[in-house]
């Protein structure tokens, strides 16, 4: 399997190039936020106020790592299932997310913004957290630090192993890898 | 009377926990090799190896094999023959659970359900107790993550609906989780009681070892034709697309009212983190 080496932020030919299936290796500096990071950020939004870091092309990586030992850069640090923040996801890509990691469906409704505003989906591997933090480089709480696990994190990652599930054309990999293995179990 | 102190409870709690964390126990590693075997699909293979190597990297580096280190659920024996000193199993299993989870770098993921205000220490334990004889305490933990919690059905059927709608109810709530709930997963499924009691023994389900055969012989049958089912559905690992969605598929039944069938469905991850200690 070729992987695609992609850096952030995301730049409009990068996230055209991406489509369903593809994996990927992304490279950057990307920010971690669960259920109750994101009602903050959108309140902020709503209020006309300052994010805690400039979402312009940014990825928001869904994600509440474990506790890092002492001398490590961080815990554990898998996805979270994706559809808790469907219900915030449509206002981020509209003042400049492009992108998202986690694990698990999202909502049409986040699927139309996502072709509206050009950004992309990303699956990366629930409970491999052991081996993802192996591609977090480094970690800072920036926002939310009373939110513990769920404060938001700058992370730099090198090479962090996903997978494309929804692209800018509509493509949907849940979808379209269930109908090509649908009926073929012995 | 056997004398168990309740630093014993706790201490047995801590070890149960710091290893269940950061080692998958043989019956998921043998069953996720197995799956090797049987998946067609190349991101699902991918995903299975991935699985696998995150398993060899959580145990040599003694980290987390997720960042969702659950909810401790137990499941505890208490023979008739014991006495416990220095306060109550309840007591010393929370204090169990409170210093594993610090102990082990652990995340911390219990909170208040309306404020979220996180309680900071992992508890409380949710505990199940059955009485039995002789002079054993044994206590069996798995730490449940939310994940595939989340996807987790409950229904009160008809008798009507017979076995054939305890198989679609089944195989149907595998179809709305599809890729949510961590694939490939274990189903654990609680047959009767009343409404609680059918959630409660579909967990205890989860607690048998993969690849043991169910000793009721068409329990075992209803567990191969909704195993079958399921990988036919076409989500596979971590919902890309494959054939291996269950790992495995566990029943449990217990007699229920004449107007009623409960069935509960409680699905848990791969990283099925489990083990069990006797005092």
């Amino acid at each position: 399997m070729e992987f695609k080496k992609i850096t952030t932020p995301l730049s409009e030919d990068t996230i055209a190039a991406l489509r369903t299936g593809d994996e990927v290796l992304i490279s950057g500096t990307i920010y971690t936020a669960r259920d109750e990071a994101h009602r903050r950020l959108t309140l902020l939004i709503a209020e006309n106020m300052p994010l805690p870091f400039n979402i312009e092309g940014q990825i928001i990586y869904y994600v509440g790592p474990s506790p890092a030992k002492p001398g490590e850069v961080i815990g554990s640090a898998g996805p979270t299932t994706s559809y808790r923040m469907d219900k915030y996801a449509p206002v981020l890509m509209e003042h400049g997310l492009k992108g998202m990691i986690g694990k698990g469906k999202r909502s049409e409704e986040v699927k139309s913004a996502m072709k509206k505003y050009k950004a992309v989906y990303f699956g990366a591997i629930g409970g491999a957290g052991a081996l993802i933090a192996k591609s977090i480089k480094s970690s800072k709480v920036i926002a939310y630090e009373e939110l513990l696990s769920e404060a938001v994190r700058e992370l730099t990652v090198e090479d962090f192993p996903a997978i494309v599930v929804n692209d800018i054309f509509g493509g949907d990999l849940y979808n379209e890898g269930k109908l090509k293995f649908a009926g073929k179990f012995k | 009377m056997k004398i168990i102190k309740l630093d014993q409870i706790s201490n047995a709690v801590i070890d149960l926990i710091t290893h269940a964390a950061s080692n998958l126990s043989e019956d998921v590693i043998k069953s996720l090799n197995n799956s090797l075997d049987i998946e067609i699909s190349e991101s699902g293979k991918s995903v299975l190896n991935k699985i696998i190597k995150n398993a060899e990297i959580a145990k040599s580096e003694d980290r987390p094999l997720c960042q969702d280190t659950g909810l401790a659920v137990f499941f505890v024996e208490i023979g008739s023959d014991i006495a416990i000193e220095g306060g109550t199993i309840t007591e010393g299993i929370n204090e169990g659970t409170r210093k594993g989870y610090e102990k082990g770098y652990l995340r911390k993921s219990t909170c208040d359900p309306l404020t979220r205000k996180n309680i900071g220490d992992n508890t409380p334990a949710i505990i199940h107790y059955e009485f039995t004889g002789g002079d054993k305490l044994k206590i069996s933990y798995a730490a449940k993550g939310g994940g595939s919690e989340n996807m987790s059905r409950i229904k009160m059927m008809k008798p009507s609906d017979g076995i054939q709608g305890i198989i679609d109810f089944a195989v149907e709530t595998m179809e709305i989780a599809g890729p949510n709930p961590c694939p490939p997963n274990i189903i654990g499924i609680g047959i009767g009681g009343n409404f609680e009691r059918s959630a409660i023994i579909a967990k205890k389900a989860l607690f048998r070892n993969i690849g043991t055969i169910n000793p009721d012989k068409e329990l075992a049958q209803i567990e191969q034709t909704i195993y079958n089912k399921i990988n036919k559905i076409g989500t596979g690992p971590m919902g890309f697309g494959g054939v291996c969605t269950a790992l495995a598929v566990h029943i449990i039944k217990e007699p229920c009212h004449i107007a009623s069938m409960p069935i509960a469905i409680n699905i848990e991850c791969h990283s099925h983190r489990h083990g069990s200690v006797v005092l």
